[in-house]
């Protein structure tokens, strides 16, 4: 069997994986790149790349991904539907496999009025589950979204997308969640994990449908680092759920680096137990350095 | 004025399947355009009455986008409204939602496609002249709108594509740059076309309020 990625490969053989998000810098430095990637290096299977998160110019994710590869170090793409239309989606996909970024994540994408620069005009010519069907199609049938056909290579790509357990209606995300499966989507990183029942009852959901033999399901972990960011993320973030007893605790710490890493821990070891999780995403918004330490304390990697 | 263009008839009955029917038009936008008054809302009873579709009634909206008035006039036809399957609404994605509003246990089928904000040139004959970007910028370009009448949107225009004053997607477009420019220069104003135009604000839209 040969595999479009370490990432599947890893998927496929039932390891536990481990993704970890670097986000790219405001600026054209590579070196904001591969200090993170130094870091990290060793302690993730394949490193997401973010396109323009919450709506605020960065270095391309693309960008980004050529100096993990000539790092050595396997990326996942992401391509947001806000910034581009069918045409340029589909060459996008084209120009990064045949460079070998062969991970892409698929997401809808923050809205512009979020970001840095409200006043642009999003684009939004598909969803991201049409994007996922399009990408689909042209990987495995060879055509494109107009019917034609691809002359020189199907993309060979390992289609990712993400998921919101804690959105509502609860049923819909569940619905939806399948959509992306009959889309396509290989692997799904869904929005970080703070609220356990909550996930458990998702979890219960995904398997009752079957759903975990059909998608390699990465669960979400965002290390919290301090009480401001910890409210900004409890209040002010649309989709995130992060329970009182977790804010309490670092309402109450004295040392929240301490708290928001043991919490992450924790979070971590009740995941890993929850039947249908296929490994973690871990996302540590300016905190790329915490990622060794929860990888090597949860036992995770190196593998034995 | 809200172009519109009535769908296709069997495209309609298929959405339709079964009767019987209520058919709601528009005094306004669909009555000028020929889609949705009482002259395009009797035609439609008849041609669905020979697919042997039964009609239960028909009114027509004085005009469809305004709820309370709709709320009034639709009081009095509740009794046909309830003995019938389907509701066709003969006007714009407006007066749809609007009627939506007021009938709810009943499937509304929209019988128009909406097309764009226009200008009634003769009669039938519309032409598209404002996208409701939010922003009026028309001082700039002589009281032409480049926003809605070049493809590209371009605000620094004219693109290489323009040819005998034609745009590049069609030769029955004429380019607005080109138009620009020779009322410019017959006012002499030409200067204004060496501004730089910045970005537009498109935050302006009301596509992110929704309401105001």
């Amino acid at each position: 069997m040969s595999y479009r990625s370490n990432l599947e490969k890893i998927l496929s053989e039932n390891k536990f994986a481990i993704t970890a998000e670097i986000g790219p810098p405001k600026g054209s430095d590579q070196n904001k790149i591969k200090d993170k990637a130094d870091i990290l290096k060793g302690y993730a299977d394949a490193f997401n790349v973010t396109d323009n998160q919450t709506a605020v110019v960065r270095l391309s994710s693309w960008g980004g991904c050529f100096i993990l590869l000539k790092m050595g170090l396997e990326p996942v793409m992401q391509i947001t539907c806000r910034d581009r239309n069918r045409i340029a989606l589909q060459s996008d996909v084209l120009g990064a496999t045949a460079n070998g970024i062969r991970n892409i994540l698929f997401i809808t994408g923050d809205h512009q009025s979020f970001g840095n620069h409200p006043s642009a005009k999003g684009v939004y010519d598909l969803d991201s589950i049409q994007l996922v069907q399009v990408i689909n199609d042209m990987r495995n049938k060879g055509i494109f979204q107009n019917g034609e056909k691809i002359i020189a290579g199907k993309p060979e790509v390992f289609i990712g997308a993400a998921t919101n357990p804690f959105s509502e209606p609860f049923d819909l995300t569940i619905d939806r969640l399948e959509k992306k499966i009959n889309a396509g989507t290989d692997f799904i990183q869904t929005q970080s994990i703070f609220n356990l029942d909550k996930f458990n009852l998702w979890m219960d959901e995904i398997i009752s449908r079957g759903l975990d033999r059909k998608i390699h399901i990465l669960a979400g972990i965002t290390p919290l680092k301090s009480i401001k960011m910890t409210e900004r993320m409890k209040f002010h973030v649309p989709g995130v759920d992060i329970p009182d007893n977790i804010y309490e605790r670092m309402k109450k710490t004295i040392n929240p680096l301490n708290e928001g890493f043991d919490i992450s821990l924790e979070l971590i070891n009740e995941v890993k137990k929850i039947k249908g999780v296929h490994g973690l995403h871990i996302t540590a918004l300016f905190w790329e350095n915490i990622i060794p330490y929860l990888v090597k304390e949860s036992g995770l990697l190196p593998r034995t | 004025m809200i172009i519109t263009k009535q769908k296709e008839f069997n495209d309609l009955i298929k959405c339709i399947a079964k009767g019987p029917v209520f058919i709601i038009g528009c005094s306004e936008c669909a009555t000028v355009c020929h889609t949705g008054g009482e002259e395009e809302v009797l035609s439609m009873k008849k041609a669905l009455e020979k697919k042997d579709i039964d009609i239960t009634g028909w009114v027509i909206l004085e005009p469809a986008c305004n709820l309370q008035k709709d709320k009034l006039l639709l009081k009095n036809h509740m009794n046909t409204i309830k003995n019938a399957k389907k509701i066709l609404v003969l006007a714009c994605g407006n007066g749809v939602q609007t009627v939506a509003e007021i009938i709810k246990d009943i499937d509304i089928i929209p019988g128009c496609d909406t097309l764009f904000l226009g200008e009634i040139k003769h009669a039938n004959d519309f032409v598209k002249t404002c996208t409701l970007c939010g922003e009026c910028i028309q001082d700039l370009f002589d009281s032409f709108c480049p926003v809605a009448r070049c493809p590209k949107s371009m605000l620094n225009g004219p693109c290489g594509g323009v040819k005998n004053g034609k745009c590049e997607i069609s030769s029955d477009i004429d380019c607005i740059w080109d138009i620009i420019y020779k009322d410019l220069k017959k006012k002499g104003q030409l200067s204004k076309f060496k501004e730089i135009n910045k970005p537009k604000d498109w935050s302006k839209s009301i596509e992110m309020r929704r309401t105001i």
